[in-house]
């Protein structure tokens, strides 16, 4: 697997950086495939013996090219999701040595969807059975449909697009970043919990952003919330903080926020993080702002300390030298996921494995003080959110009160009854 | 570190029983408070804590050695193993640990120790008398339950993540098998006769019965309570009394403790306890059994004859591990 790994890297926030324009950095690609594949400093004295079986799984990074973010603090790390991949490896490879299972990562990236596919397809061809995908919602079905024959599962842990999980779903796919949906559902019910039920709903312009706006209106249908007003914040990508860049910031929202009917959250859709940091203490009425950023839902944050994570943790600062991320996170567990398919499957056949881990008898253990699993109608992993600041979790959804005639975390997101998603139910 | 001959023990506990109003002999019971880095110590007959004593960050694993001198707690944030001595609680010297000791269990003749590191995959060997690292044991990922049979000879260890029990021959400190048991494995338990070893899964929610010499499993138990949901039973602390008998397990986030008979693997009641009980531990006589209840800051009694929950006693902060001295 090694010597198809396919390393091509844009810079993910490098501006004036074309899209096209790809770069080989073999030496990043060089380590890792190093680290994923090289066995841990200690090797068990065991008396199995028997031949290794080996996984191979690709992770497939679309670049894409975003604006710097408002905050220094908010640059993502050049190996975002990666990290957390190769924890999974290690994890995986630490169990598999007593198993004779070996796993082993290829990092495929690229910034233009098509070139990306046909990456992905040819390591495909030549043996890997997983693709974990970090990509746009365009090329998640790009590449579902271009390996469908191929016997390959894709795990999408990048992008919370519901129509992934809806109209365009397909059988290959499972999702392990947490859907829009499920994330509105999950800060809804804790603000309901709070009886905050009257919103003041701010989104930007982009398609992202409306698409958040629509879950945090389903969700607020759902659980009896009023959004009592609704406005569209127009923002220049790029303008950035400058030297002095407060004073015009702290006169605008002010403006912007004035002569809302009475509410008690001031909602925020602005998923490109281009200006919706700035709401936090400048509105015009003294109101807490939750959504994509103050209190946000998430599926994992760098303080999370319960459920034994704090071990989790320290084993990832060792390991990439920085706080865990919501990607790392989602990345992990798809891995985790294929590495626990191996282990109770006792096998390294992919139909077996994915057969087990599509069953009602899979489960992960994922430092969520619950087992997650995959839903049966539309491939999205099951898992409780975070509700949480920048420094800490507030708390975690599903709330108490919410109940559910099979499971209490079908409360988030798209519950069977309500699936549009036919490639599953087939 | 012999244990010491049980006559020496009886005259002490006898005049203690005695002397005292209750049926009950007067034992200590010790229980980590792992937020206040704190021991809260109860009497067992007052039912109070008697004493408070400032420990290491993070305390968590807490036993006692086979002659009862000594109070051995695994500071996991501090990386090492303190000792007490457990009648006056004074602090007697650090013992080296491995990274993030979390628990441990002592070989039958007293030494050495047994810890399993929780952040680095590893078993550590510790003499307790020379303090001194013997071996380390390459085990899977997030080691955590430790149980070894009476004749010391089979060592087991969970691994959180890797959801086995690996069984390690301690003559050899080789693994030498290792059985696929449910979700994030806590605790290993063999009974008195070292015949099974019961093994609980906090994730899996079940607990599986192993037969230690063919490392087949003999059953599993499952859990179900009225009212709880399934996610909330979260099997973690296992005791199990000397005649074999009756197991206790401890469910977690259900706020109860199941009572189980060993003879068919059936749950035989569950007790209302406090929230999120963990670990459980007997009074030497079997007649009290105590738990520690992480979100309540207490711990229960549980009176084993009748299978009544006596009363709770608040400890300090989120409360660990629990361990009871003969005196």
């Amino acid at each position: 697997m090694q010597e198809s790994a396919i390393d091509l890297l844009h810079r993910r926030s490098a501006r004036g950086m074309s899209l096209r324009c790809a770069l080989v950095v073999a030496a990043l690609a060089g380590n890792l495939v190093f680290a994923a594949a090289a066995p841990d400093k200690a090797t068990p004295r065991s008396s199995a013996t028997g031949d290794v079986q080996r996984i191979a799984i690709v992770l497939a990074r679309e670049v894409r090219d975003a604006p710097p973010p408002l905050s220094l603090l908010d640059v993502p790390p050049a190996d975002d999701g990666i990290a957390g991949a190769r924890l999974a490896i290690n994890d995986n490879n630490t169990t598999g040595r007593f198993l004779k299972q070996e796993f082993t990562l290829a990092v495929v990236q690229n910034g233009d969807v098509g070139e990306l596919i046909a990456q992905v397809k040819k390591t495909v061809e030549s043996g890997a059975a997983f693709v974990v995908a970090d990509v746009g919602p365009q090329a998640i079905v790009g590449l579902a449909d271009a390996l469908k024959d191929l016997g390959a599962l894709i795990f999408n842990a990048g992008s919370g697009d519901d129509r992934l999980r809806e109209q365009d779903c397909r059988p290959n796919v499972v999702h392990t970043a947490p859907s829009r949906a499920m994330l509105a559902d999950a800060l809804a019910q804790y603000l309901v919990w709070k009886q905050w039920r009257r919103w003041f709903l701010v989104h930007g312009t982009q398609p992202d952003d409306e698409a958040f706006a629509a879950a945090l209106r389903r969700a607020a249908k759902r659980f009896g919330v009023k959004i009592v007003e609704e406005r569209q914040f127009r923002h220049e990508a790029g303008s950035r903080r400058a030297d002095g860049g407060h004073e015009q910031i702290q006169q605008q929202i002010p403006t912007f926020t004035q002569n809302v009917p009475a509410y008690d959250v001031l909602m925020v859709a602005d998923e490109g993080g281009l200006f919706g940091e700035y709401f936090p203490y400048r509105s015009w009425d003294a109101r807490p702002v939750a959504g994509t950023q103050g209190l946000v839902p998430t599926s994992w944050h760098p303080a999370l300390e319960q459920w034994g994570a704090t071990q989790f943790q320290n084993r990832f600062r060792r390991l990439a030298n920085r706080p865990m991320r919501q990607l790392d996170y989602d990345v992990w567990i798809a891995i985790r996921s294929i590495g626990e398919a191996a282990t109770r499957a006792r096998s390294a056949e992919p139909a077996g494995m994915i057969a087990h881990l599509k069953s009602a008898d899979f489960d992960l253990a994922a430092f969520k003080g619950r087992k997650l699993t995959y839903r049966a109608w539309d491939g999205q992993l099951r898992q409780p959110i975070l509700i949480a600041t920048a420094k800490l979790p507030v708390t975690v959804s599903p709330q108490p009160g919410f109940l559910h005639q099979f499971s209490e975390l079908d409360t988030l997101g798209i519950d069977k009854p309500e699936t549009t998603c036919r490639a599953y139910a087939r | 570190m012999r244990a010491r001959p049980s006559g020496v023990l009886i005259a002490p506990l006898l005049a203690a029983w005695l002397l005292t109003p209750t049926a009950a002999a007067a034992y200590t019971v010790y229980v980590t408070n792992e937020k206040d880095n704190t021991v809260s110590v109860i009497d067992s007959t007052k039912l109070e804590v008697v004493k408070t004593v400032k420990v290491g960050q993070r305390p968590r694993g807490i036993i006692l050695s086979k002659d009862g001198k000594w109070l051995l707690i695994c500071a996991s944030d501090d990386n090492n193993i303190q000792v007490f001595d457990a009648r006056t609680m004074e602090f007697v010297k650090n013992l080296p640990s491995g990274p993030d000791p979390e628990l441990f269990v002592l070989h039958p003749s007293g030494n050495p120790l047994y810890v399993a590191n929780e952040d680095d995959n590893l078993i550590t060997v510790v003499d307790i008398e020379t303090d001194r690292v013997l071996a380390e044991i390459p085990v899977g990922v997030e080691p955590e339950g430790m149980g070894i049979t009476p004749d010391g000879k089979l060592l087991v260890n969970t691994s959180e993540t890797t959801n086995m029990a690996h069984f390690i021959d301690t003559a050899t400190n080789m693994t030498i098998d290792n059985v696929l048991v449910d979700s994030r494995p806590r605790v290993a338990e063999f009974t008195a006769d070292g015949a099974q070893l019961w093994v609980s899964a906090e994730i899996g929610g079940t607990v599986t019965v192993i037969d230690p010499k063919t490392r087949k499993i003999i059953g599993k138990i499952g859990f179900e309570i009225p009212g709880v949901n399934q996610d909330a039973i979260q099997p973690v602390g296992v005791r199990i009394t000397k005649d074999g008998k009756r197991a206790f397990v401890a469910l977690g986030p259900a706020n109860r403790v199941a009572v189980i008979d060993t003879a068919t693997l059936k749950v035989e009641r569950y007790l209302l306890v406090g929230q999120r009980v963990w670990q459980l531990g007997f009074t030497p006589d079997e007649k009290l059994l105590f738990t520690t209840n992480g979100t309540s800051n207490d711990v229960s009694v549980i009176d084993v004859e009748k299978l009544r929950v006596l009363r709770s006693i608040k400890v300090g902060r989120y409360p660990w591990g629990v361990v009871v001295a003969p005196f």
